[in-house]
């Protein structure tokens, strides 16, 4: 039943024009600074600086704008996007508020203007940010060192992945270790971040319990298995709760286990990755820990793992001195070199750090409870509304901090599909849910996580949207297919995207295929 | 009454449920009474029961704010000092409406919206996409990478899926930072597609690639010849165009590492013989961050055996049911790790996807008159520099001239360590070059210098002053 007043809603619409379009010649947005003369005299014209051969020849064809154009368009821009304006309960991403005050900070030249390799005698501060985040981040997983180059979850994954070649490599074993098994429902980072670095992967099916079985485990397990990458709850809001059980049949067998906790939300302060024997973990900074996400990072992985698999590590790392000042130092003879260029995304490692003592123990674990709570709470509204089945009924138990569902009732009775649903409800002010990762187990597959921003009243109008669309399908299912009506465009038309002749990721690409002179 | 509400939450200001009542009413229609209930899931004995000594909370602001600023403060910043660090990172001039746009609270906190939804931003993407492949000169640009070495990491392994060769050349004055990300990439003898790198020599008198060790080395078993232009030493590639010619001869794919920054003044890589572009995002307005800036790319001509080598996302232009409406679309997801799991190609996942905001600003900001005048700017200053330290008593430019932004300062004539000279150059609050003795060692004590349009004349004498004094 609608509880809320469904608001009047309309995306800005600019008609805005693509940048290469715009400007006028000789239009300037920015000058760099004049050569004085005295240089100009001393080295001459600055093109006859360059080799024979090395001159540009024909100016760049860039837009030519005015700075106040450049920026009214990017502002239309930023206005043109919904994002976190509205309400975005995207599951598996853990939408959080990003606190300004760590803007105000990161922005600062005592972070914005640092050069990685200054001396470590001028980097004390983020040096000391970074071994302070290490140290909480040590505590909440039990593991024994963070490090942060990683540039993603993802990232943090392959950087596992190299791990594991490095310590089987030192043990003269990588050779014959050559397989790494995951799961069906693991984020698919991990299976391909583990092929990527040259394993053969093994992949679990999923059982009607939810998960794998410790038998299929048995069975795949071997003196060929490298490592074990798994994320426990998976993004159903299963738990594993054979997980200690799996991690010492691997153990037992000689391979690593890994924990991808990408869901770690609604176990903060309530599972350790090093207390159910993992040798390493990965969080993502950006989600769980209050980093913005940017669309797509600047992010970070944050790798940590026990002492065993210190030596591993990519440098540079931080340490510390006796005398209590910090100093970087580079991988040893086993370390596995670079992930990634230099420290890491730095200015989210601050973010998070400052993020995490906002919250304190004790806000980590309200956090983690009212996330699960909130998820409980939609659980209950969601079912109530016809043609929404929970993924994975058969299985018992509350769900940690996210469920999947399914509309392939509702997809059956009206046609209208999950991704119609999904553009119908930006014509509300509400951005799109997520679906599932691949494969999908279920059919017309979504998955909210109300994490513990939202408010009762966001979560209570985000299905209330959900329902009002739900019944505009039954009532008018056109209205739901040709949507969004109500948004800065209409409907994409995929057709275009996969087919050579026709898709342009360039405007230069676009203008010689569809023969656009600009 | 106690014992129900043992796990009520205290008001935070992050947290709207946190309220008693609408935790409350949670509690209500979930149906719960004690929140344990809801982890029923989890065994007990999974479940951390010590203390957690964890350091205290600060839910002030302004608290947190005197907490943050008062350790970093402890910095130093190449603001307050005279930077002279490039290698890998580099100072310019961040202009304020590229940081304006980065934190529009629109584009720092989403994740995914729908192509309508999104759509301002997606045209952000494409902007970045088509400005990139004017100044790289291709048609094919995919969102951006973590950095320059990952992205030169990936060409490498798309390389080697389209030719099904195993040995890579690449030049020896590379960015040994960024050698190592390669290397990374590359693999181990021991598993499948494992790539051996082989360094091509640099000319000791011109600082270039030695092309009768690059001949020596190319083979039929090739399948990537990586150079950056300018080298990581600042040397200007000359010979590039016949360098990517022996290359192409042995069928190799020639992959070519390129600061945009540097390409209002130098010509487009595809110009002479790039089958694959990359190269750093980070000059176009965005901040060093202590590294945390760096961004990459990869672009090549709109052919399908590249494009169906992309581990990255990219968006294309297309309709929408209205016609002529421009939107925005993802090409050839599929074949990314989102789409195919392990059978994709490499990976893809969270980026530096922000950094394309100021990208895109910070281009359209320059448009071609700023790239031309910025390059010619970079040039002269950079060559005044190395002019005026070259005539320093026991200091030599190593390649005095064909260089762009950063170059080689010997200072053996001086019986000092850069180590040393670096840190009295540090007192009088100044960075020295980033130190090349350990990496480079047959270039003796050397440091690499990086000047930019940000550094005056009177930086640069400065600097001259300095040295002069430092190494008496």
């Amino acid at each position: 039943m609608i509880k809320s007043k469904i608001r009047k809603y309309h995306a800005p619409v600019w008609d805005e024009p693509l940048v290469m379009q715009m400007g006028q010649s000789g239009r300037r947005g920015s000058i760099a600074p004049k050569t004085e003369s005295k240089i100009a005299d001393t080295v001459g014209n600055a093109l006859d600086l360059l080799p024979a051969g090395m001159k540009r020849a024909n100016p760049l064809n860039l837009p030519e704008l005015s700075e106040f154009e450049v920026q009214r368009h990017y502002l239309h821009l930023s206005q043109q996007t919904l994002g976190m304006m509205g309400i975005s309960l995207f599951g598996t991403c853990t939408m959080k508020y990003n606190p300004r005050v760590n803007e105000r900070i990161v922005y600062q030249p005592f972070v914005a203007e640092m050069h990685p390799h200054q001396d470590p005698e001028t980097m004390q501060g983020i040096l000391e940010v970074v071994n302070r985040f290490d140290h909480l981040l040590r505590k909440l997983s039990g593991l024994d060192k963070f490090v942060f180059q990683a540039g993603g979850g993802a990232d943090a994954a392959y950087t596992q992945a190299c791990m594991t070649r490095a310590y089987h490599a030192s043990r003269g074993e990588l050779e014959q270790r050559n397989e790494i098994i995951t799961t069906a429902q693991a984020h698919p980072c991990n299976p391909a971040t583990a092929a990527a670095a040259g394993f053969k992967i093994i992949t679990l099916p999923l059982e009607d319990d939810g998960f794998p079985s410790v038998e299929a485990l048995k069975a795949v397990v071997s003196n060929r298995t490298a490592a074990l990458m798994v994320n426990n709850p998976d993004d159903i809001g299963i738990y594993n709760p054979h997980i200690k059980e799996w991690v010492k049949i691997v153990h037992d067998a000689g391979g690593l286990c890994f924990y991808d906790h990408a869901n770690f939300n609604g176990v903060m302060t309530r599972i350790r990755a090093a207390d159910i024997g993992f040798d390493a973990c990965m969080y993502m900074l950006h989600k769980t820990f209050g980093g913005p996400k940017g669309g797509g990072g600047p992010a970070v992985g944050a790798y940590g793992c026990n002492e065993k698999l210190i030596p591993f590590l990519a440098g540079p790392t931080v340490e510390t001195s006796a005398d209590g000042s910090f100093y970087l130092k580079e991988g040893g003879e086993n370390s596995v070199g670079r992930i990634r260029e230099f420290l890491g995304n730095i200015p989210t490692v601050i973010r998070a750090y400052s993020w995490t003592r906002s919250m304190g123990i004790e806000g980590l674990r309200d956090a983690a409870n009212i996330s699960v709570l909130a998820n409980n709470y939609m659980e209950k509204r969601l079912l109530e509304i016809p043609g929404i089945t929970k993924g994975m009924p058969d299985v018992k138990g509350r769900r940690l901090e996210m469920t999947r569902y399914s509309l392939g009732e509702l997809t059956a009775d009206t046609g209208v599909s999950c991704l119609d649903v999904q553009n119908r409800m930006t014509d509300y002010g509400v951005d799109a849910y997520w679906l599932s990762h691949e494969p999908w187990f279920i059919p017309e597959p979504f998955t909210p996580e109300a994490g513990e921003l939202w408010s009762v009243e966001d979560i209570d109008y985000w299905i209330d949207v959900l329902e009002t669309v739900c019944n505009e399908a039954r009532t008018n299912p056109e209205l739901v297919k040709t949507s969004p009506h109500n948004q800065v465009v209409h409907k994409q038309n995929s057709t275009n995207l996969s087919d050579p002749a026709k898709w342009a990721t360039t405007w230069r690409a676009y203008k010689r295929k569809y023969g656009v002179t600009n | 009454m106690m014992e129900k509400n043992k796990d009520l939450p205290t008001p935070h200001p992050f947290i709207a449920n946190s309220a008693e009542a609408s935790f409350n009413e949670m509690l209500k229609v979930a149906n719960v009474t004690d929140i344990d209930e809801l982890f029923e899931q989890i065994p007990k004995d999974h479940v951390f029961k010590g203390d957690w000594n964890f350091d205290p909370q600060i839910p002030s602001e302004a608290g947190l704010y005197k907490h943050l600023t008062r350790i970093l403060r402890k910095n130093s910043s190449a603001e307050e000092n005279l930077n002279f660090l490039g290698a890998g990172c580099w100072q310019h001039y961040v202009p304020a409406i590229c940081d304006e746009m980065v934190t529009r609270t629109e584009f720092l906190t989403p994740v995914w919206g729908t192509p309508s939804s999104d759509h301002g931003r997606n045209q952000v993407w494409f902007e970045f996409q088509s400005q990139i492949g004017e100044l790289v000169g291709m048609e094919f640009v995919g969102l951006p990478l973590y950095s320059f070495g990952t992205a030169g990491g990936h060409a490498i392994r798309m390389a080697a899926r389209i030719n099904k060769r195993s040995k890579v050349l690449v030049q020896s004055s590379i960015d040994p930072e960024r050698l190592a990300v390669f290397k990374t990439y590359c693999g181990y003898p021991e598993l499948d597609g494992y790539l051996e790198i082989v360094m091509v020599d640099t000319d000791a008198i011109t600082g270039r690639i030695n092309l009768d060790d690059l001949k020596a080395k190319i083979s039929r078993d090739v399948s990537s010849l990586y150079f950056d232009n300018p080298n990581y030493l600042g040397v200007i590639e000359s010979e590039a165009k016949e360098i990517a010619k022996i290359a192409h001869d042995a069928g190799a794919e020639v992959i070519i590492g390129v600061d945009p920054i540097s390409l209002g003044v130098l010509p487009s890589p595809s110009e002479y013989g790039a089958d694959i572009v990359v190269g750093t995002t980070q000059p176009l307005g965005v901040h060093m961050n202590a590294g945390g800036g760096v961004g990459g790319f990869i672009a090549t001509r709109d052919d399908e055996k590249y494009a169906h080598e992309y581990p990255t996302l990219q968006v294309s232009l297309t309709g929408t049911s209205e016609p002529g409406e421009m939107a925005f679309g993802l090409t050839l997801f599929e074949q990314s790790s989102y789409g195919s799991r392990e059978h994709g190609k490499d990976w893809t996942g969270n980026s530096v996807y922000l950094w394309t905001v100021a990208n895109a600003t910070y281009m359209s900001l320059l448009g071609p008159n700023g790239f031309a005048e910025i390059g010619k700017t970079i040039l002269q200053r950079s060559h005044y520099a190395a002019k005026k330290i070259a005539e320093i008593p026991g200091i030599s430019v190593t390649w005095p001239s064909g260089f762009f932004k950063e170059f080689v300062v010997n200072f053996d004539g001086t019986k000092k360590k850069v180590s040393q000279i670096n840190k009295s150059l540090l007192s009088k609050k100044i960075f020295g070059g980033k130190d090349l003795s350990r990496d480079f060692p047959h270039l003796g004590q050397s440091a690499l210098y990086c000047v930019t349009e940000i550094h005056t004349l009177e930086d640069l004498d400065s600097l001259v002053s300095a040295l002069k004094e430092v190494t008496k």
